[in-house]
């Protein structure tokens, strides 16, 4: 018999931590991410994900309380209520899809974190109606669940790390397809996607939380 | 008989959707169920999901309803509003790819004669096909 390692054994302390970290990372970018969004979009990308993560630090004392894979469903439902721009039900669906598939999860393993993110990938394409090289968060999140995918051995979250952001990075050249900057036709390029950086952030953020953990690895 | 199929609109600005909303009331008339919201949950620009799934229900028909949207969040935000109808009344409602406020308008004259949800959403589709 396989015993799954487990990536983290959640108490109250950690998802509270974790999910600070991300809101933190999260709202002070805000101004970073509202500029990207100038450039292709309509400027309103670091402000509704600042609201939104705010009301998740307002919400923290109930949130931390809850299992984690309850606790991340609640930030994603309270980014749909709250965000009000197309990043709330994107992000807040890739919250509650994970956060669905840790409750359901006995051990936090990696292999219950790839199917939780290729289960939301499916989702966010499905909402967003978009795809991998559409200059959107999908071309972060692809790319890093093939990097958690293939990767072998303990030392993952550094390659991880990398990945997102080479990822994010690589949305620069690419022609947008979706939402406004779609508009811009040839003018969305030489502007990284502000999805795209954010979903970075996120990640890295999930990532360093992870590192700082005694014995962490996947 | 049925109410005609309902039309909301859902804009970033309040002041865009409640103007497509007027439009549509004296272009039309009043045999439209017809709903309409703006502006994100604190009130600036953008848009609420909870207020999106207030309109469907405001200007429900079982006829179905269309929604008419501006941009990006307002149609992710319609998505997720629609996710959270009854699983009856989720297959009767339907987002345009229109513009707004002449698709709110040619949505509801078609919808004001009657005509099935599909009509009436593609009567306010082809105004992209024009030109």
């Amino acid at each position: 018999m396989v015993v799954k390692r487990a990536i983290m054994r959640a108490n109250d302390e950690t998802t509270r931590e974790l999910i600070e970290a991300i809101a933190n990372v999260v709202i002070a970018h805000t101004k970073e991410l509202t500029e990207l969004d100038r450039a292709i979009g309509d400027a309103d990308h670091g402000v509704n994900l600042e609201r939104g993560f705010k009301a998740v630090l307002e919400r923290m004392d109930i949130i931390a309380v809850m299992p984690l894979g309850k606790a991340l469903s609640e930030v994603g439902l309270t980014l749909i209520r709250s965000v009000g721009g197309a990043s709330g039900p994107l992000y807040g669906k890739l919250f509650v899809t994970i956060g669905r598939h840790v409750e359901d999860a006995r051990v936090l393993s990696r292999d219950t974190l790839v199917e939780a993110g290729e289960d939301a990938v499916r989702v966010l394409m499905a909402l967003g109606k978009s795809d991998v090289g559409q200059k959107t968060m999908l071309d972060v999140l692809v790319p890093v669940l093939d990097e958690l995918r293939s990767a072998r051995g303990t030392a993952v979250l550094g390659p991880l790390r990398r990945r997102a952001s080479s990822a994010a990075q690589a949305t620069v050249p690419m022609l947008a397809r979706k939402g406004r900057a779609a508009f811009l036709g040839e003018r969305s390029q030489g502007h990284m996607d502000p999805g795209a950086r954010s979903t970075e952030l996120i990640l890295s953020a999930v990532c360093h939380h992870l590192e700082s953990r005694p014995g962490a690895d996947t | 008989m049925d109410k005609n199929v309902g039309i909301v609109i859902v804009s970033h600005s309040p002041d865009v959707a409640k103007g497509a909303a007027d439009m549509v009331r004296q272009m039309v008339g009043q045999e439209v169920p017809l709903a309409w919201c703006g502006g994100n949950p604190v009130g600036g620009l953008g848009t609420s999901v909870d207020a999106i799934e207030k309109s469907l229900h405001a200007a429900w028909s079982d006829r179905g309803v269309v929604i008419m949207v501006d941009m990006g969040g307002a149609e992710t935000n319609s998505e997720m509003a629609i996710e959270r109808l009854p699983e009856k009344r989720r297959t009767r409602v339907v987002v345009c790819n229109a513009p707004i406020v002449e698709g709110s308008v040619m949505a509801a004259t078609e919808s004001s004669a009657s005509s099935p949800l599909e009509k009436v959403r593609r009567a306010a589709e082809e105004l992209y096909l024009r030109s």
